[in-house]
């Protein structure tokens, strides 16, 4: 019985010794096969990593930060702005309560190569556009650049004029006040754009320049609206052109936060009509913007001079406006601002004294809020009699 | 046609105009800088080593916060030698790419360069008056949330996108530098 239980207890250990290496060599086993895997997945890291550190060597190695179609040179931008106005003039008929999608635009960009791309704005104006609705649908900007060199480059179609702050840049979100201040309306008559050709330079110093030749003014020289120049715009559809215009610009941004620019335009016959009492104009506008820190300051002035005996015997042979604006950035989400303007244009509708205030907040760095209070003193007492208002206006805009 | 030019004045200028198309300089239009010259002012007395730094989802998030939209890189590659590095990402400014250098030494901006401007408008930025403000820059504070610059980086009318662009660029670079020093302690 003792050698049967010995016998037996030999057996188990026999047999547990047996089962113990055989497991043991089991997981060596799979150890190995999955060191066999790490290798070649090592290998496979290895190897990618050498082609790419190789590749960043021999070409440009950016990583994009933003995922862009790289099989497409086409590029979509846009922005837009809500605005709502509550304005309460002298004679209540005249009071303003309304809300406006004003502004919906699409940016269309694409680059042909390095040398040769295209830019397009097209613009839905107050919504709906169609007959004897309130807004419009237009192109702004269309026009192709050639690159003839790192330092000058020439545009060609429709494009903008190189004029005033907001004629250029007019994305919401870069200026303060729910409206566009009221010198680069009447005076300036932004956003004015013309078909042409114009150069555009620039040099290491921050000195950058435009010298264009385009399509002219078609202002009015009788009626309610006669030699009002926003009135005059054409919109380079199916416009006029016996009388072209220049444009031409000297910049200069060479010191951070300094941004001072002059233009002078010259219209040869800024009705394009010949014998009309409107014989030619000329522009000229000037504007600073200084930044430092939070704070900005902003001051444009803008004048023109016609010349003709109907211009001068309506007294609209001169007109001008200048505007002046201090803004505070308080923080990245809000900013602070107020703006002065004094108007002298061409009818009553176009001579007053502005006075607004207001903030911005700042949801993204692309997407704000504004709400301001505004002031306006038309200059003639009959004006002042029933459109002079006070109120506030809020307002939303984006752009991507 | 425009009676105080005369004809001839303006058939001159167009004949300028095409002949300046036609000769105009065939280098590749809006490189300023190639790689291997960025490289080569970056280390003039070294030969650096490229390594890469993987974007997790903490430090992908701090990228997004920076730069105000989704990241999608996953890792990004760098030249590293001794305690300086260069990087070169890309970043839109309005609609198109802007490849922008920058090299940081410990843990301050020492160059900032644009390499590649696409844009139509903004080329300011690509000039020392403007990016000479990033030099010396690094982070305000490492205890705060928001990653930002120690200082204001003073703005460019009508080239506002560009600007925010090369900004953000310098913050993420900064950021990442700060990360790989955190991860070698």
């Amino acid at each position: 019985m003792q050698r049967l239980i010995v016998l037996l207890f030999f057996s188990i250990g026999a047999l547990s010794f047996n089962v113990v290496a055989q497991e043991a060599e089991s997981v060596e086993e799979v150890l190995q096969r999955q060191q066999d895997q790490i290798d070649v997945l090592q290998e496979q890291l290895d190897a990618t990593t050498d082609f790419l550190e190789a590749r960043s060597v021999t070409q440009l190695d950016r990583t994009q930060l933003r995922e862009r179609d790289a099989s497409s040179q086409t590029s979509i931008g846009g922005y837009g702005e809500i605005h709502y106005n509550n304005l309460d003039a002298n004679d209540s008929a005249k009071d303003i309560d309304k809300l406006d999608f004003h502004r919906f635009v699409l940016f269309f960009a694409h680059e042909f190569n390095d040398r040769i791309s295209f830019f397009s704005e097209l613009e839905v104006e107050h919504s709906l556009a169609g007959e004897g609705k309130p807004g419009e649908v237009e192109i702004e900007q269309a026009f192709v650049q050639v690159n003839l060199s790192n330092e000058v480059a020439i545009q060609s179609g429709l494009f903008v004029l190189p004029v005033g702050i907001l004629n250029e840049t007019h994305e919401p979100t870069t200026f303060y006040g729910v409206e566009r201040n009221a010198i680069e309306s009447a005076i300036v008559p932004a956003t004015w754009w013309e078909g042409g050709a114009q150069f555009v330079g620039n040099t290491a110093a921050g000195l950058s320049w435009n010298a264009g030749f385009h399509s002219g003014l078609e202002m009015y020289t009788s009626g309610s609206n006669a030699f009002r120049v926003r009135k005059g715009r054409q919109k380079v559809a199916n416009a006029i052109a016996k009388d072209f215009a220049f444009t031409g610009r000297v910049r200069y941004t060479g010191i951070p936060g300094l941004d001072v620019a002059a233009t002078w335009q010259y219209q040869s016959d800024p009705s394009n009509k010949a014998g009309d009492g409107l014989d030619d104009g000329t522009l000229i506008e000037a504007h600073m913007i200084y930044t430092s820190g939070p704070f900005q300051l902003r001051a444009l002035y803008a004048g023109w001079e016609f010349s003709g005996t109907a211009v001068k015997a309506a007294k609209a042979d001169s007109q001008k406006g200048f505007y002046i604006e201090p803004s505070w950035r308080i923080s990245d989400k809000w900013g602070i601002f107020a703006r002065m303007e004094d108007v002298d244009g061409a009818v009553s509708l176009d001579q007053f004294e502005e006075f607004r205030t207001g903030v911005n907040y700042y949801a993204h760095s692309n997407v704000v809020f504004k709400f301001d209070i505004a002031n306006r003193s038309y200059d003639l007492a009959s004006k002042a009699s029933s459109s002079d208002f006070d109120g506030f206006n809020i307002g939303m805009a984006y752009q991507f | 046609m425009i009676d105080w030019i005369p004809t001839y004045r303006l058939r001159s200028a167009l004949s300028i105009l095409l002949w300046g198309i036609a000769n105009s300089a065939y280098g590749q239009i809006g490189v300023y800088m190639e790689t291997e010259e960025f490289l080569a002012a970056a280390f003039p007395n070294s030969e650096p080593r490229i390594d890469v730094i993987w974007i997790d989802n903490d430090r992908r998030e701090v990228l997004e916060d920076i730069l105000e939209h989704p990241v999608n890189a996953l890792r990004m590659s760098y030249w590293i030698s001794g305690d300086k590095s260069a990087w070169i990402l890309d970043e839109i400014g309005k609609d198109k790419p802007i490849t922008i250098g920058v090299v940081v030494q410990g843990d301050v901006i020492e160059m900032i360069r644009v390499l590649v401007f696409r844009e139509i408008r903004g080329w300011e930025v690509r000039h020392p008056f403007f990016t000479d403000q990033f030099l010396n820059a690094r982070l305000a504070d490492r205890e705060q949330q928001e990653v930002r610059l120690d200082r204001s980086i003073d703005g460019i009318t009508g080239a506002t996108l560009s600007v925010d662009a090369l900004r953000g660029v310098a913050e993420v670079v900064l950021f990442l530098v700060q990360e790989l020093g955190s991860s070698n302690e």
